[in-house]
This record gives structure tokens, C-alpha cells and sequence, in this order.
């Protein structure tokens, strides 16, 4: 890997000038103390003056003084070039250590170290440990350290640690200079005047100026006659003049000649020919494959095209390649919905494997049953509204009118009963029929159940994609999260994911949050971040409704002196007005009798009719609910068996 | 060599000045060099070593950029124009796909012209190539000096161009008629493509 030194590249053949002499004495020096002198050594001029040189020149002389030492040039390609083959090869350190153990590294070239990450830490790591150790770094550029773009901090400022030298354009003397010993080394002999002649053009290096040597060597040779300084004129004036000053172009140019933009011109030109030229459908075979492989798609089956000389139906090909690319984008666009880790699949990026993309997307499509919806037995029509619950309405309308914009999260707080899951449904139902909404309203329990499903069926990603999707979330009963870490983890990132996109989110508790026990601090922040609307205790107008929507749905007209009746009685949940509604029917029933209020009273507040069961207990007064066939009331959690006294109750009313 | 390579989607062209030595070769290359913005071409080489006198030619890469999705690169080569040069110029022959003729209009050089076309051919033959195949324009110079020491095109035309390729009337020093002949020979050069012929 590491290039020999180039034994012509010593300071004796190194002609110094004004120039350069500061670079040349700091080589000497170094040469002369590796490592102790100017460590490192930064060498830096523009191409062609002679930094290789004075880089191989230093290495020779060390080398020279002390045979022993251990001498590595290389450029930095080459550098960069082993550095990846030890990395392949799985020898990094090796190659660390090969590099920890020279005495004097020369790198050539630094300056392609821009953009070179790893590389410029790799020779970090490097300059630090030949430095402690003592060994000598020269490098050369064509820039000085603080000009190589993007080049690491640590780097510039250890580069300029040393001794950062430039070398200059040599100046007359020193051009001459170069000339004779050049010249002198070809073997080559002019007249006097002719080296001269070509030491005052101004060639911006030296290796033009070896350009000119060359050409005069090579007209001298030609013409078998010693070159003069005229004639050396003549032959450099001419040629380099317009090569090397764009004074001479724009001389060239100012004698009447076509303006400068002949080369736009030609371009357009050639640009229209090869346009023509390679055939056009190679042309757009070759422009598909630039397309589609920039966008991630494999092309092989395009680039076979390519093979052929003469392949038929080119644009069908490409169109149904193209047909086939659109159509996997759209697989990929509808798995990523669902699963957005099954959309990074590779089949979705090879339109050779339609089949195989059909049959993931069919997969995971299979999978991906929408989120549960909110329950058709909720409508928004039946809830009874009233001062009671007047808030969480209002709030309520507000989220389907605009959801996720105003009250997010939307948290319906109220002891069982009260209608809360009616609401949220109502809610989700409403947001429903709006285009291309999906809701996902469920209870908490539901929602732990699923991802324990999921967690056993490795499929959370799955889960997590089929919530994702959701532009609304109700969850009924939040509280039931307490204790469940990983789905308040999860519940969590929904959470924001939710806030962020602006979508609805809609929980149930049966209280204010704050008031909940086992929540993490952080879900409880949230949902009091949006409106908490909570629900008393049912007021007269709600209690009425409800008992109207209970009659209805028992298919029975009650007289208004019954509903009155029964609303009157104050009761704290309106599930409980179905129980009583339960009750006095079933005594009507059994009585055979209509149902009327005075009826309703004699059930409710007299003698307990017969057989109507002698529950009620003197002294403890309850709702008079007991439990119906019906199953009106399913759990005894959802019944009251304590009545607040009067006077609370009046209190509580007048609130 | 491959002129188009799909793989890598390129187009190189190389292309080669040939012509009597001093009928202005260098100067045609000079002449696009100057007019090339400096991103888009290459060092200009001019090759000439003491330990091996027959490598000497001008060399001049023009990066022409993206053209139709393939990067577009143009090799200008000179050849040397002495006559004993001949190795040198087959060896840069070598592989061109097309060829500049740059003759000198003053009547006394006919027959110099006439000898280095007589070179190509064989040079041309050498390589297996007929010329007949190869993509050729001819460029008149030197139609700048004085009426009677040159001649005219249509008399070169006649004297010279007997396959009736495509012929300019130049100055190269000046730039008239550089960028025609270069325009014309890419052209034949790219046409060749659209026969199909990739090789």
C-alpha cells in the first residue's frame, strides 16, 4: 500500500529559492531530528511546486542519516485505501498498529480529508500517538489546514501545532534555476537566452514550466539545429500564451471572432445529437432506470432491456414497469399505515416480486382489523341532557364539531352511572361520519386485554399500527390503567402521537384525574391538560328524558303525572331510573293493572305490593332499585345503597 | 474502445486532430481550451520527453456534463505532424472515434497535405480500419494569410477531399471555424451511435 520514494526526489535535485526556502530548511531540520524539531511538519502550496519532492526529499535524507529508522510515505488515498481494506479484513488494529510503529510518516495530499469523517478521526487518533511517542508527522497540501473545508477542530489545531510552512510561486531566478539543473539532467544543451526565454513566462508551477522545458527539448530535437532564444519565444510565446494568460484568449477573442459562449453553443449542439443519437429509446429506457432507481426501486428488470440491441414494445416495458412501481407504492403507502415496519420490506421496492409485495400487503392487511368502534346503542339523540351535565354536552359538541382542535384530551368525569360511556360513544359515533374517520372507542380493560394479546402473540407492532392509525381514540373507564405499566407506556406514546396529529382523544373516569390512584404522573398531567368536564348527579330535566327514553324503549306511554312522579325522586345515576322503571312495570304487570303514578307510588313508597319482595329495609333508605331480571343493573358496584340525607340533598340540587 | 457505455452511462468520444506538422493542430486545441469554462475541461497536456521522442501529442479532456442522463466526455488528441513521428501517431490513433483533418491552406503545402491524408489511411489500415468507416471532417487553415500564397476551399476541396466529408474553412489561431469543425465531427462522431454501432 505504501508508495516507495521516488529516488530522483531529494534535496539535492530540489532547487530552493525565496519561495520555498523556509519549507526546504524546516525538511532539513526535520530529516535531520525526526520527531523532535517541527512535530508535525505541515507543508502546504498550490499543485506543482513541489511538495512531493520536498515530502520524498525529507524521507530520503532521514532515511540516509539514519538507515535504521522506519520510514512510511503514502499519500492520504492510499492511507484512506488501506485503512478500509484492514477494515475489511477485519485487521484494524493491526493496521493501528503498523501505523503506531513508523518513525516518520509523510502523508501526501492531505486535503482530501474534507468529508472524510472517519478518516480525519482515525488520523486524529493517529498524530496523537506517533506525537506522544515521539515519531515525526510531515504532511503536505494544497491549502493550509484552517482552509480544508470541514475539517475536524482537534485536526486543524494539531496540524498547526507543529509548523505550518507554504511554498510560493519560485520566483525568476530560481525559474532559471530549475530550468538549467532540468535541463542539465536530459542531457539537454541550449543557447544562451533560450532557458531565460521560458523562465520569464509566468507559469503560475513549476510543472508547467517543465511543460515549456519539454517542448523546447522536443523543438530542438525536432529541428536538429540548437534552438535560439527567438525561436524559443516563438515556440513557447505562441502555444503558451494562449494556454496559460487569459490576456492572449481575450485577445484571441477581441479580434472579431465569435463571442465566448461558442462552447454553450457547442453543448446545445451536442447535447441535441446525442439526444438523437443514442437511441431514443435507450434514451428512456436509461432515463426510467435514473428515475426509479433514485427512488429506491430495483431496475433490473429495466437495465435488462439495455442487454438487447433491439428489444420490442421498449415503452410498454417501461410502462408497465411503471404501473408496477405505482402500484407498489400504493401497497407500501396502505402496509405503512398498518404496520410501518412491514412497509420498510425490500419487496415493496422491487417490482419484480409483484407477487410477493401482493401477498405481504394481503398479510398484513388480513392483520390489521380496524380498531374497535364505538357502539351503535349510544346515540347522541338519546342522551338526556340537563344543568347536570350540561359542561360535558357543550364539551362534547365541541370535540365532534372540531375534533382534536379544541378540548384535547376530553375527559368525562363522573361516579358510575351517570351516562358517561353513553356520551363517549356518542361522541365516537358522531366522529365517525366524518370522512375518513377511524375511531377506536373500547374500554381500558379491552385495551389492556389487547395488548396483552398482542405482547403474546409478538405482534405490538402490529397493535401499536392498528391504534396509530386511529384519528380518534375513546377509552372508557381510564382508570382502569392503574398498576398496568406497559400500557400506560404505550397509552403514553399514543398520547402524543394523538396531541401531535391533532386528533381527538376522548377518556372516561370516574373521577376528576387527579384523583385517580395508580396513573402515572405523566398520563395524569396529560388528561388534565385538555378539558375535564365532569357530570353530577342527574337533574330533574335529565332524569326525565331518561325515563321517557326508558318508556319508549319499553314501548309504553306513561302518563305525564308518572313521569313527573318518577323524575321527582331524587335518584344519583340514571341507570337506576331503568330499575325503577323495571320495578313498577313488572308490579303493573303482575297486578294486571296500567302503570300509573299512583301506582308507581304504591310500588315505590307503600306497602310493597304482593310477592313484590320485602326488600326494603325501615331506617336505610335506597333507591328502591333491586335487582332486576332485566339486568338493568348488572354489578353490585353499580348500585346505591345509601342515600345522602335530605338536607345534603337539597344542597347538592341547589348547586 | 466503447463509445457508450449503459452500464456506466457514459459517452466518450475521442477525437483526434490529424494533419501535416504545422498546418495548426495545437492551435485548434488551444484555441477550445480557451473557450471551455475552466470547470469543465481538463489539463491540457502537451507530452514531450527526451528519453522517449516519439510520445509527443497534445491532449485535451472536455467534461461535457450530464447529457441525456449519460456523462458526456471529449477526448482531444493531436498528433504529432513530422513525419517521423509515425509511431507515435498510429499509437494515438489508436481507438479514436473520429478524425479531424487539419490541412494547411497555402499552396505550397499540398503536397504535405496529401502525404499525411495518405498516413491516416495507412495508419488507419494498421489498426484494421477502413477510413472509409472511421467519422472524418476536414479543416482548411491558415485561410487568414494572403490571398495568393493560399488556396482556396473549393480548390482544397478538390485537391483533398475526395470522400466529400464535411470541410471548414478556418483560422484557427483566431477561432474561425474551430468550433464548426468540432461541432461537425461530434456529430458524425454521435450519429455513428444511432447505427447502432456501440464498439
Amino acid at each position: 500500500m505504501t508508495s516507495t520514494l521516488n529516488p530522483k526526489f531529494t534535496f539535492e535535485t530540489f532547487v530552493v529559492g525565496a519561495a520555498n526556502r523556509l519549507a526546504v530548511t524546516a525538511g532539513r531540520t526535520v530529516a535531520e531530528n525526526p520527531g523532535s524539531a517541527y512535530n508535525p511538519l505541515f507543508i502546504y502550496s498550490g499543485s506543482g511546486l513541489g511538495k512531493t519532492h520536498l515530502l520524498m526529499a525529507i524521507g530520503h535524507s532521514a532515511k540516509q542519516l539514519a538507515p535504521q529508522l522506519n520510514i512510511e510515505y503514502l499519500t492520504l488515498d492510499e492511507y484512506v485505501e488501506a485503512f478500509h481494506a484492514a477494515i475489511a479484513a477485519g485487521q484494524g488494529d493491526a493496521f493501528r498498529r503498523r501505523f503506531q510503529n513508523v518513525d516518520a510518516l509523510l502523508v501526501d495530499d492531505v486535503q482530501f480529508l474534507t468529508n472524510r469523517k472517519e478518516m480525519q478521526a482515525e488520523l486524529l487518533r493517529l498524530t496523537e500517538a506517533l506525537q506522544q511517542a515521539g515519531h515525526q508527522i510531515v504532511l503536505t497540501s494544497d491549502r493550509p489546514p484552517s482552509e480544508i473545508a470541514d475539517l475536524d477542530e482537534r485536526l486543524i489545531s494539531r496540524f498547526s501545532g507543529g509548523l505550518v510552512v507554504d511554498m510560493g510561486i519560485p520566483d525568476y531566478e530560481t525559474r532559471v534555476a530549475i530550468l538549467r539543473r532540468k535541463a542539465e539532467e536530459r542531457g539537454a544543451r541550449f543557447q544562451p537566452g533560450v532557458l531565460e526565454t521560458a523562465a520569464g513566462i509566468d507559469f503560475p508551477n513549476v510543472r508547467e514550466l517543465m511543460g515549456a522545458l519539454n517542448r523546447l527539448v522536443a523543438y530542438q530535437a525536432v529541428n536538429d539545429s540548437p534552438i535560439n532564444a527567438e525561436a524559443a519565444r516563438k515556440v513557447l510565446g505562441v502555444a503558451d500564451a494562449t494556454a496559460a494568460s487569459p490576456t492572449a484568449v481575450s485577445s484571441t477573442a477581441a479580434a472579431g471572432t465569435p463571442g465566448p459562449d461558442e462552447f454553450s453553443q457547442f453543448l446545445t449542439d451536442v447535447t441535441v445529437t446525442v439526444g438523437k443519437a443514442v437511441e431514443a429509446w435507450r434514451a428512456r429506457v436509461a432515463e426510467a432506470v435514473l428515475r426509479w432507481e433514485g427512488e429506491g426501486y430495483r431496475t433490473g428488470r429495466l437495465e435488462k432491456l439495455l442487454d438487447h440491441d433491439n428489444p420490442s414494445a421498449v415503452d410498454e416495458a417501461i410502462a408497465s414497469y411503471i404501473h408496477d412501481v405505482e402500484r407498489l407504492k400504493a401497497l407500501e403507502a396502505e402496509v405503512g399505515a398498518l404496520d410501518p415496519q412491514a412497509a420498510g420490506d425490500k419487496v415493496f421496492r422491487d417490482p419484480d416480486r409483484m407477487a410477493e409485495a401482493e401477498a405481504e400487503a394481503a398479510k398484513v392487511r388480513d392483520g390489521a382489523a380496524p380498531p374497535p368502534a364505538p357502539s351503535g346503542a349510544f346515540p347522541l339523540d338519546s342522551y338526556a341532557g340537563g344543568a347536570s351535565n350540561d359542561v360535558a354536552l357543550s364539551a362534547a359538541r365541541a370535540v365532534i364539531e372540531a375534533p382534536g382542535k379544541k378540548y384535547n384530551p376530553l375527559v368525562l368525569a363522573g361516579h358510575s352511572g351517570l351516562g358517561k360511556t353513553h356520551l363517549l360513544n356518542a361522541i365516537g359515533l358522531e366522529l365517525m361520519k366524518k370522512k375518513g374517520a377511524v375511531v377506536a372507542c373500547l374500554s381500558t380493560q379491552a385495551f389492556v386485554d389487547e395488548l396483552i394479546a398482542a405482547i403474546d402473540g409478538d405482534r405490538v407492532d402490529w397493535w401499536r399500527a392498528r391504534y396509530r392509525r386511529a384519528t380518534a381514540l375513546l377509552l372508557d373507564d381510564i382508570h382502569l390503567l392503574a398498576g398496568k405499566d406497559r400500557t400506560q407506556e404505550e397509552l403514553f406514546n399514543l398520547f402524543n402521537q394523538f396531541l401531535d396529529g391533532e386528533r381527538q382523544l376522548v377518556f372516561t373516569a370516574p373521577a376528576h384525574p387527579n384523583k385517580l390512584e395508580g396513573l402515572e404522573e405523566r398520563i395524569v398531567s396529560r388528561l388534565e391538560g385538555g378539558l375535564v368536564a365532569e357530570i353530577g348527579d342527574p337533574d330533574r330535566a335529565v332524569r326525565r328524558t331518561a325515563l321517557e327514553r326508558i318508556f319508549s324503549q319499553q314501548k309504553m306511554t306513561p302518563d305525564p303525572a308518572l313521569l313527573d312522579y318518577l323524575a321527582d325522586r331524587p335518584t344519583d345515576s340514571v341507570r337506576s331510573l331503568t330499575g325503577l322503571v323495571q320495578r313498577v312495570s313488572e308490579a303493573a304487570a303482575a297486578q294486571d293493572q296500567p302503570v300509573t303514578a299512583g301506582l308507581a307510588r304504591e310500588v315505590l313508597e307503600g306497602q310493597p305490593p304482593a310477592g313484590g319482595g320485602g326488600r326494603r329495609t325501615t331506617g336505610l333508605r335506597t333507591s328502591g332499585l333491586v335487582v332486576s331480571s332485566a339486568g338493568g343493573v348488572r354489578s353490585r358496584e353499580k348500585m346505591v345503597w345509601d342515600w345522602p340525607s335530605a338536607a345534603d340533598r337539597v344542597i347538592e340540587d341547589l348547586r | 474502445m466503447s463509445l457508450v457505455n449503459f452500464t456506466t452511462r457514459e459517452i466518450t468520444c475521442k477525437i483526434v486532430y490529424y494533419g501535416p506538422g504545422r498546418s495548426g493542430k495545437t492551435t485548434n486545441l488551444h484555441y477550445v481550451y480557451g473557450r471551455v469554462p475552466e470547470s469543465r475541461r481538463g489539463r491540457m497536456v502537451s507530452l514531450a520527453t527526451q528519453t522517449d521522442r516519439t510520445l509527443f501529442f497534445d491532449f485535451l479532456p472536455i467534461d461535457l456534463g450530464q447529457i441525456s442522463g449519460f456523462a458526456t466526455r471529449f477526448q482531444l488528441y493531436t498528433v504529432p505532424g513530422q513525419v517521423y513521428y509515425n509511431a507515435t501517431r498510429r499509437l494515438v490513433l489508436q481507438g479514436a472515434d473520429g478524425v479531424v483533418f487539419v490541412g494547411d491552406s497555402q499552396a505550397r503545402q499540398l503536397d504535405e497535405n496529401l502525404e499525411s491524408l495518405q498516413n491516416l489511411q495507412s495508419n488507419l489500415l494498421e489498426h484494421g480500419i477502413d477510413i472509409r468507416t472511421v467519422p472524418v471532417v476536414m479543416q482548411y487553415n491558415k485561410q487568414d494569410l494572403p490571398r495568393e500564397l493560399i488556396l482556396t476551399p473549393a480548390e482544397l476541396d478538390d485537391a483533398l477531399n475526395f470522400r466529400s466529408v464535411p470541410s471548414f474553412p478556418a483560422d484557427a489561431l483566431h477561432g474561425q471555424g474551430v468550433f464548426e469543425t468540432l461541432k461537425s465531427i461530434s456529430e458524425l462522431v454521435l450519429k455513428r451511435l444511432a447505427a447502432g454501432s456501440t464498439a
